[in-house]
């Protein structure tokens, strides 16, 4: 018995695996693609659950420690992960960070001082 | 229990530990591996001392070529209201006595003794290995404590919301804020600061920056040549900047 | 039994603090919003009117807890019975200028990571274990007094408190002692005349709650009055002993000549300074009040409540004239030289105090009399004399 409701939930588990991104009735945040680079500096699912920890233990040894380019550093995210349009990871609602986080509700104060802009936009602006 | 049988189990016990043990531990290793293939630029080392030396006798009253630098480099508005930030201004001195004047350009002197490092309560105003004196604006409260700490008024307090920063200078409202001697620049590899740089494009020359702690290093020659001092010496904190002709 | 009035009116006294420190922190999350360029601080006036406010509560908070020290820690029976309401003031006037403190860093959102990060050369980042210790010490002390069992600890406790006063007290006097810096500190002698300071503040703080209580219906005591009075007036003199021998010793240094002038003659722009220290603090805070309290003909009870009055303005005015007034005068970085700037280097500093920051400044007060109300309305903390009601106010 128990072993025959098991088997009635295979093809939904099968489904689910084949979906891939699931689309249920909760709203799926709309993450703009990355425009660089074939694959991120690590696995997207680690980096959901840790890149605030990867950040965090990054900052310190750029500040204290003066190591700049490293594999977490918050300006390489940005050159990959900047929108094509804004060329910004937080100025539109679909930019990478924000919409992520504004989906899950978790205020970042990140960009209140690190500009979210690419480089080569920052150059644009300044002249 | 007999032996042998004991011995196999234990046998088994230990391969299979061996065996857990280097599947947690591999994930681990191939990160580290990673994390070094990146090579990482900069780090600084404490057998440097950064410092700079100011030749005021090269500097014009009105000249703020320094000033203009530092402000593009690090992305400051270039105000001048009493909210605005500066990290580099120039003064103009005049002795009370004798009437000689001098046009001074004063930054954070990155002090080796630095007053503003000991009154910071959370430790964000702190002091390299190389001497550069920096604010970790991760850990700034915005106390202001350091700005009625420093002797020569070198931190500045942001007081309004800032945009369009440079991508290697954040900065932003409600911290505490100051000359970095572009340390940007100096982990990245580049041999000078913005404001020296500008001086020596211009043809003025009045800012050598280097290393204190390189005996063959052009600031340590020109130190050990021409007679320069330290603004406030009596105070002891032993300032990475110097100044000649004053 | 509460009457009805009793009740409207701890209803309406809890409404009206409730209202002043709503409308602190509305000021706060503007200066937040916006940053501190709505205030009328800079960058070469960096701690200004809350500042004013926050030190003025936190040290005549240490000061008010002296009336339960002269009583637990020096054996006058006197005073015993009033300690629970100086316990409870100096909680509630602690809360407040830590409030003020804390609303106006110019990351309040950063105070975790003032709890968490410390750099203990710092004396701020001892005075956050001094300040959140002291609140504890005095609960711990509170304890002692009202749980019958623990009567006989209440004579330890309350040293702890005096030692743990004495240290606080010291500690946010070496926050301007340590600067070496700036020409309007730099010396040990701040420490002391900081107690002094609080002792007279708290003292005068004291005096005035209990003449608000009593004249609502609370328990009077006139010797007690009388006695605070001239305990106010011994402090009042000692502080401006110690102001004066501050002021003296720098007159003889050469290089503190300039700075003298422009706070005590108004001299190169101090001119405001001068008047709020002269008029304010000296005659106001200290001269008149000192003359109320002994001379033969006065020392009625109107008398100790004005010149407590007198002394609580005179503070405000010393305080303003020893955190602005020394932030005003510019630094030496070229001494011997005059200097001009676009940092206002060698220039008296302007500084005019903005609407939020004096809302966030008398939102702390507010803040300490809303917890003064309700704490009075929850516990005994008045002495049950013969036909006074409790828990009124």
């Amino acid at each position: 018995m128990a072993r025959g409701l098991l088997l009635m939930l295979l093809p939904f588990a099968a489904a689910m695996a084949a979906a891939g991104e699931v689309a249920s009735r909760t709203p799926q945040p709309v993450i703009e693609r990355a425009t660089k680079g074939a694959q991120c500096v690590a696995d997207p699912a680690v980096m959901r659950r840790s890149h605030m920890d990867f950040l965090k233990h990054q900052r310190d040894d750029t500040v204290h420690g003066g190591i700049r380019g490293a594999k977490f550093s918050l300006k390489a995210c940005i050159e990959c992960h900047a929108s094509k349009q804004t060329a910004s990871v937080a100025q539109a609602e679909t930019n990478f960070c924000i919409s992520c986080h504004s989906y899950a509700a978790v205020k970042i104060d990140c960009f209140e001082c690190h500009t979210p802009r690419k480089a080569a936009r920052v150059a644009e602006v300044a002249q | 229990m007999s032996e042998p049988e004991a011995n196999t189990r234990r046998g088994f016990m230990g391969v299979a530990a061996a065996g857990l043990a280097g599947v947690m531990l591999a994930p681990g290793i191939r990160l580290i591996d990673i994390a070094q293939a990146e090579t990482p630029q900069g780090g600084a080392k404490s057998t440097v001392r950064w410092g700079m030396l100011i030749d005021t006798t090269k500097c014009q009253p009105g000249c703020t070529d320094c000033v203009t630098a530092c402000k593009t480099e690090n992305g400051l508005t270039g105000g001048t209201r009493p909210t605005d930030p500066q990290w580099i201004r120039k003064i103009e001195i005049k002795e009370i006595k004798t009437g000689r004047t001098a046009s001074v350009p004063v930054m954070c002197q990155h002090c080796a003794d630095p007053p503003c490092v000991d009154v910071c309560p959370t430790g964000a105003s702190f002091k390299r290995a190389d001497g550069i004196v920096l604010v970790d604006r991760h850990s700034c409260i915005g106390c202001r404590y350091c700005v009625m700490a420093c002797p020569y008024k070198a931190r500045s307090f942001v007081h309004e919301d800032v945009t369009d920063q440079q991508p290697d200078v954040p900065r932003g409202k409600g911290c505490v804020e100051g000359c970095t001697m572009c340390v940007h620049r100096i982990d990245a590899g580049n041999k000078t600061t913005a404001c020296a740089e500008a001086c020596a494009k211009a043809g003025h020359d009045a800012i050598v920056f280097g290393d204190l702690n390189d005996p063959s290093s052009e600031i340590s020659r020109r130190v050990r040549e021409v007679s320069s001092r330290q603004l406030r010496a009596d105070l002891k904190l032993d300032p990475g900047v110097r100044y000649q002709g004053l | 039994m509460r009457t009805p009035s009793q009740d409207r009116n701890f209803w309406l006294a809890a409404a009206l603090g409730a209202l002043i420190t709503g409308v602190g922190l509305a000021a706060a999350h503007f200066m937040e919003l916006h940053g501190h360029v709505v205030t009328g601080m800079t960058n070469h006036v960096v701690w200004g009117l809350p500042h004013v406010f926050a030190i003025f509560m936190i040290v005549a908070a240490s000061g008010v807890l002296n009336v339960a020290s002269v009583g637990s820690v020096f054996g006058e029976s006197a005073y015993k019975p009033h300690a629970p309401l100086s316990a409870l003031l100096c909680i509630a006037l602690l809360a407040g200028g830590l409030m003020v403190l804390m609303l106006d860093l110019g990351r309040p959102d950063r105070v975790i990571v003032a709890a968490t990060h410390y750099n203990f050369k710092s004396v701020f980042a001892w005075n956050v274990f001094l300040y959140s210790g002291m609140v504890a010490v005095v609960v711990v002390y509170l304890w002692t007094m009202f749980e019958r069992r623990f009567n006989e600890h209440s004579g330890k406790a309350g040293l702890a408190a005096f030692i743990w006063r004495i240290v606080l007290t010291s500690g946010t006097g070496s926050i301007f002692g340590f600067l070496v810096a700036r020409q309007a500190y730099q010396s040990a002698l701040l420490a002391p005349l900081f107690i002094a300071l609080s002792l007279a503040w708290g003292t005068a703080v004291f005096i005035g709650v209990r003449a608000v209580l009593s004249s609502r219906g609370g328990p009077e005591s006139p010797a007690l009055q009388r006695r605070l009075g001239r305990l106010l007036g011994i402090f009042t003199a000692a502080s401006l002993y110690l102001v004066a021998m501050f002021h003296i010793t720098n007159l003889y240094f050469a290089r503190q000549g300039a700075f003298e002038a422009f706070i005590l003659l108004g001299q190169g722009g101090g001119g405001v300074f001068a008047l709020l220290f002269w008029a304010g603090y000296v005659l106001l805070g200290s001269v008149v009040p000192l003359v109320l309290l002994f001379h033969p003909r006065l020392g009625r009870k109107g008398c100790t409540l004005a010149a407590s009055a007198l002394v609580v303005l005179g503070a405000f005015a010393w305080l303003f004239v020893f955190i602005i007034g020394g932030q005003a005068f510019p630094l030496e970085i070229f001494p011997g030289f005059t200097a001009t700037s676009s940092f206002a280097d060698g220039a008296v500093a302007q500084y005019v105090p903005s609407l939020p920051e004096l809302l966030l400044g008398v939102g702390g007060l507010g803040a300490a009399f809303l917890l003064t109300t309700i704490g009075l309305r929850l516990f005994d903390f008045l002495p049950a004399d013969a036909a006074a009601p409790e828990g009124s106010h």
